[in-house]
């Protein structure tokens, strides 16, 4: 910036106050400094603000300006206005969160979802009161949810939050080797079995029939709700909550095994990893819906949502495979051998020393595949099952809505922006509170 | 020793295959039928705003559920592409399948499914704009047509532009309800489907008028439903789901009449055999005397579902045709009851 | 090991528990059954299902014709084709759709990451909020919602918009272009391209020990760009124009001759590029904030200009950064373009995972084939991004 050379000499401190500089404030220097700062960024501006002036107004009249909100068909919306048609969203709004779940019923879905933000934000937010007895919560809150949308009998659900509990009282008093691990989960898996008549078959068949008296007794039953029943906004929360949950103690298993120096086991996660990342979804998603009951016994065939719930777990476990065992490589070498040195088995090794740096060190990238296994649920759409998308499809279809494709994908898009969105905001304040290194 | 745990794999297995043969066993104790039907086809099958399912195949279903669980309601439909419906029916996922699905010798004999007496004879047409002045489907030399993947219109639409030596651009779409977008943005000049899928489609149109179907019909496309192979009971027992409802139009028992023909023997043999009311023709098929009656109950009969959900008052509008009974100049013809 | 002392000897358990080498091939012996019980299962499962099904576990039917056309096929083919051939044309459609979106994607990615680092607010601003939509949304979203964009907004045939007077036309139902018939002469044109090629290696490779022996900087890239496009040129026009192009025309419903891109290609390509350069462009960003400020700074302190810092400092160390991740986008991109089913583009998926498996009803087969395809592809590209990584990666003692 060029000096301003006064003409005229004057005493010290007798200068009259100049003017500041040209463009020291303002918005004159702001545009200067962020859009004209030089000729390529001349340029860029000029280019960007063409782009704008091309494409906002056009959008905001389509969307907002010139749309209708209320409207009983497509013809009322076309009578009354150019732009997007949103009265078919609010009418099939319902439709969009819960899918076909009977109306009179959605109350629990509701519960279970207050259930979940309840549990989200205790295992979230660091400073959220009663965060221990949350976190407890949190812990049994699939086992609610799922008896909460499945309904069904009320004494299945107290058997498996006491086996729950158990392994977790079991884990909590230090049996800690995998021997007792692998216990408690075959515990857990054989009550489940026993109650539940295998694993996977929803709450609904039971074989148990002396359980029914009791029932009578805690007065806890719910109409049972067919899962083929489920869509919508709550399939998509299902599909990830679950994902989210099972893919990470999955992937944590993986990584180690792929870590491991027993070539068998070693090999064996490799090609499990290997395999699951070099095919698409959709094609795990295929063998689900269709091809899966060839591979069991004849005659047995259980829950699609199931099916299709244990194939997004796994495909998410592969890829949290390979985001835990890069914390893992990251971790000095010296931190194993220390642990080695304190003479600690392999078992409290990991999980004392190892594990919670490596998972620290692997928090964003593990959102990351998160917020991408969310995305990824809309896929279920290409084996039937009804998301956001296919309740779109399937209401699009009626003679009184059908045409309105923008609309609906732009709606679906809208809800993916805000929670995906929402969830890399949370994995870019981690990276940030993690980030202990110095910035400039 | 794993010699021993394969023989025991196999021996466990073998009992749960003669398990599963039964399905009338299965159906029973589970209480419900699970019926493979479209994703979503106005008039044919398609859950309406309360997620009920209605349309033509769907009634076909109810009526087989009724006559063997004695509750028309105790069906759970399960929704199917072209792709996975054949998969899941012989996974035995579903018992039955009825979703707009052709006859053919290699679903019969190569995709093990033994297919019900045809509900719904129909045929390939095309749909063009009426704006584009065509009148027969030898016009279409050069045109980008859209068809349905996985279904045997593909495969007719490709020998008939063989056999006639005129060239197309196939525009290949995976549902019905793509290609009206598509159709109607000019993305392709010709939809191609079954006729009775024409028109639901044009009906669905915002202005119906400035389409037309064009005359030809390339294939014939009897569309039935179907079971698996290797279960005979259970074969019989649809067949004649099928065929009561047929012969019930004929005979004029209706939804509405047929608790009171069915309360005391008529003059008319035929419909007592029907109902129950003379032999015990449900007992050859393991269910009881009541079974057509209660089939017939549950959504009507033949005429009754076709007018219903397809027929010339909805929206659809298709009229009878060749559906219409073999009195009436079409070629609906059930065997008899005897 | 003999039994001399009998009481003293540990139990076998413990003789195989607690020794550390014992323990591991227990451990190892116990997963293999495990695996062998579980696969094993899973097979006698299969084969005793097909059997109850009364079909066999055969590949036969890929000889036989497939019956159904194919818009978009890059090798010749037809109704009368097998499902061989027809699984062909979907493997070309799948590489010609990765390969062209793994090019996109790289450059917009790499665009739209230094843009997101620009100075200027607008751009850097415009940037993160594209980055973010794109990467929030699912592919598939994307994927359908281009599509309706070019079906719904760009003109039917009959309005095609007009392109350099008549020789290409874009309509909804693609961009239709003159496509090139070789002459004979043409080899001389291929000829001077190729030897631009090799003249343009040998220059370098003599530019370098120049450098390396008198400190001489030559004008490498500029000579190759030369060189590269002008030998060709001169042949071109010394050989006279061998060339013949063939003109898209309307005729009746559709534009003849000429080649085409159709709308499905398009939708696909644009949308899994524009996807996967948002995260790509995210890889590049991180990749440049992960150079220490102390390199640019040595850099310029050693009086290296903007442009030499950026392609000798920072770049060959942001790439480093870069590259294991970017070939995770690009496997995921190649693997998303199995999503071409949702808008009808017969990669192979749509045609042996697809329409084949429809009409054969042959599900297995099909999926096993589709499968192993994908993991080839998966494969070759990582393969590939492994070997590059390697050679850029820092050499250190």
């Amino acid at each position: 910036m060029e000096e301003m050379i006064p003409k005229k000499q004057y005493a010290p401190g007798e200068h009259p106050e100049m003017p500041p500089p040209f463009k020291t404030k303002g918005a004159g220097l702001w545009l200067q400094q962020n859009l004209f700062s030089s000729p390529t960024n001349i340029v860029l501006s000029i280019l960007a603000i063409y782009f704008l002036y091309k494409m906002l107004p056009g959008l905001l009249e389509w969307s907002l300006l010139d749309a209708a909100f209320t409207g009983s068909d497509r013809n009322e919306c076309r009578a009354k206005a150019g732009g997007a048609c949103w009265a078919f969203i609010s009418e099939r709004l319902p439709l969009f969160t819960y899918g076909f779940y009977p109306a009179e019923e959605r109350w629990r879905v509701d519960l279970s979802f207050l259930f979940l933000v309840i549990s989200a934000v205790a295992l979230l937010w660091e400073k959220c009161p009663l965060r221990k007895p949350l976190m407890v919560f949190a812990v049994f809150f699939p086992f609610i949810a799922a008896f909460l949308l499945l309904g069904g009998n009320g004494v299945k659900l107290m058997v498996v939050l006491a086996c729950t509990a158990v392994v977790l009282l079991l884990l909590y008093r230090g049996f800690s080797s995998a021997f007792m691990m692998v216990l408690a989960l075959v515990v857990a898996v054989l009550a489940k079995y026993a109650f539940f008549g295998g694993i996977g078959v929803p709450f609904t068949d039971i074989h148990a029939t002396q359980l029914v008296d009791l029932n009578q007794f805690t007065q806890l039953n719910l109409k049972t709700v067919s899962t083929d029943l489920f869509g919508g906004f709550m399939l998509t929360l299902i599909i990830g909550v679950t994902g989210i949950a099972f893919s990470l103690p999955l992937g944590v298993l993986l990584a180690l095994g792929r870590q491991s120096n027993l070539p068998i086991i070693k090999y064996s996660c490799v090609v499990f990893i290997e395999f699951i990342r070099g095919v698409p979804l959709i094609t795990l998603l295929f063998v689900a819906s269709t091809m899966l009951s060839f591979f069991l016994p004849p005659g047995t065939t259980f829950n699609l949502l199931v099916r299709v719930l244990i194939m997004v777990t796994l495909f998410a476990s592969a890829y949290m495979a390979e985001v835990v065992r890069g914390g893992l490589q990251a971790l000095p070498k010296g931190q194993t051998e220390a642990a080695d040195a304190l003479g600690l088995k392999y078992g409290p090794a990991m999980r004392l020393i190892v594990l919670p740096q490596a998972l620290k060190i692997s928090i964003p990238s593990i959102v990351n595949t998160f917020i991408g296994l969310y995305k990824d649920s809309v896929l279920v759409i290409v084996i039937g099952l009804l998301d956001p998308l296919g309740i779109g499809r399937a209401s699009l279809s009626s003679t009184e809505w059908n045409g309105l494709t923008n609309e609906v994908y732009l709606f679906v898009a809208l809800f993916f922006f805000v929670s995906c969105y929402g969830m890399s905001r949370y994995s870019l304040y981690l990276e940030n509170k993690l980030h202990t290194g110095h910035k400039r | 020793m794993k010699k021993t745990l394969l023989a025991a794999t196999v021996a466990l297995t073998a009992m749960a295959t003669t398990a599963q043969a039964d399905t009338l066993e299965d159906v029973k104790a589970r209480g419900e039928l699970n019926c493979v039907v479209t994703t979503g086809l106005v008039g044919f099958a398609a859950p309406d705003a309360d997620g009920q399912w209605q349309g033509f195949d769907v009634d076909f279903c109810r009526a087989v559920a009724a006559a063997v669980l004695g509750d028309g309601s105790k069906v759970k439909f399960i929704p199917s592409t072209g792709k996975t419906r054949f998969t899941l029916l012989s996974s035995g996922e579903g018992d039955i399948l009825f979703r707009n699905t052709t006859e053919t010798m290699s679903r019969d004999a190569d995709l093990k499914l033994s297919f019900l007496p045809v509900n719904y004879y129909d045929g390939q047409g095309f749909m063009v704009p009426k704006a584009l002045g065509v009148s027969s489907a030898k016009d279409l030399d050069g045109a980008s047509i859209c068809i349905q993947t996985g279904t045997t219109t593909e495969l007719n639409l490709a020998d008939y532009f063989r056999t006639n030596g005129i060239s197309y651009e196939p525009v290949p779409i995976e549902t019905n309800e793509e290609a009206r977008p598509n159709y109607l943005a000019g993305r392709c000049d010709v939809y191609t489907t079954d006729a009775s899928g024409l028109a639901a489609t044009r009906a669905a149109f915002e202005n119906p008028d400035e389409h037309m179907v064009l005359p030809e019909i390339i294939s014939k496309e009897p569309l039935a439903g179907a079971v698996r192979h290797g279960d005979d009971l259970w074969f019989d027992i649809a067949k004649w789901t099928v065929l009561a409802l047929i012969a019930a139009e004929e005979m004029g028992i209706t939804s509405e009449n047929v608790e009171e023909m069915g309360a005391a023997a008529g003059d008319n043999p035929n419909v007592n055999r029907l109902l129950g009311l003379e032999g015990d023709f449900g007992a050859m098929i393991g269910l009881d005397k009541q079974w057509a009656m209660r089939a017939i109950a549950a959504g009507g009969n033949y005429g009754e579902i076709f007018d219903k959900n397809i027929g010339p008052e909805t929206a659809l509008g298709i009229e009878r045709g060749l559906n219409a009974q073999w009195s009436d100049g079409g070629i609906l013809y059930a065997a008899p009851i005897r | 090991m003999s039994a001399t002392a009998s009481t003293a000897q540990p139990s076998l358990f413990a003789k195989l528990w607690y020794d550390k080498n014992n323990r591991s091939i227990v451990v190892q012996i116990l997963a293999t059954i495990v695996l062998i019980w579980f696969f094993g299962s899973m097979v006698l499962n299969a084969v005793i299902n097909l059997e109850a099904q009364g079909r066999g576990f055969s590949f036969a039917f890929l000889e036989q014709p497939a019956s159904y056309d194919i818009n978009q096929h890059l090798i010749p083919y037809s109704s009368r084709s097998s499902h061989l051939q027809a699984m062909w044309v979907g493997i070309i459609n799948t590489l010609l759709v990765a390969v062209a979106g793994i090019i996109l994607s790289t450059i917009l990615g790499f665009t739209l990451g230094v843009l997101r680092l620009s100075k200027n607010w607008l751009v850097n601003k415009l940037a993160y909020v594209y980055i973010e939509y794109v990467r929030n949304v699912p592919v598939l979203l994307h994927i359908l919602l281009i599509h309706g964009i070019i079906v719904h907004s760009l003109p039917r045939t009959k309005e095609a918009w007009n392109l350099l007077s008549d020789t290409a036309f874009i309509s909804n139902r693609g961009l239709f272009m003159p496509s090139p018939e070789f002459l004979p002469m043409f080899k001389f044109v291929l000829a001077a391209f190729i030897g631009a090629i090799v003249f343009a290696w040998l220059f370098r490779r003599f530019a370098r020990s120049l450098q390396a022996r008198t400190g001489t900087q030559l004008p490498v890239f500029w000579v190759s760009v030369l060189a590269i496009i002008g030998l060709p040129v001169i042949a071109f026009i010394a050989t006279g124009h061998p060339i013949n192009w063939e003109y898209p025309t309307l005729k009746g419903f559709n534009f003849q001759g000429g080649a085409v891109i159709r709308p499905e290609f398009l939708a696909l390509w644009l949308a899994l590029s524009l996807y996967t350069a948002a995260f790509i462009a995210e890889n590049v960003r991180a990749g440049i904030l992960a150079i220490d400020h102390g390199q640019t700074e040595a850099s310029m302190a050693l009086g290296l200009p903007r442009n030499r810092t950026l392609n000798l400092v920072v770049i060959p160390q942001a790439l480093r950064v870069i590259v294991p991740p970017l070939s995770s986008q690009y496997l995921n991109l190649a693997k998303n373009s199995s999503l071409a089913i949702a808008i009808g583009y017969m990669d192979v998926t749509a045609t042996i995972g697809g329409i084949s498996l429809n009409q054969t009803g042959r599900a297995m087969e099909c999926m096993i084939l589709v499968m192993a395809i994908y993991l080839i592809i998966s494969l070759t590209i990582s393969g590939i991004m492994n070997y590059y990584n390697k050679r850029i990666a820092l050499v250190e003692r």
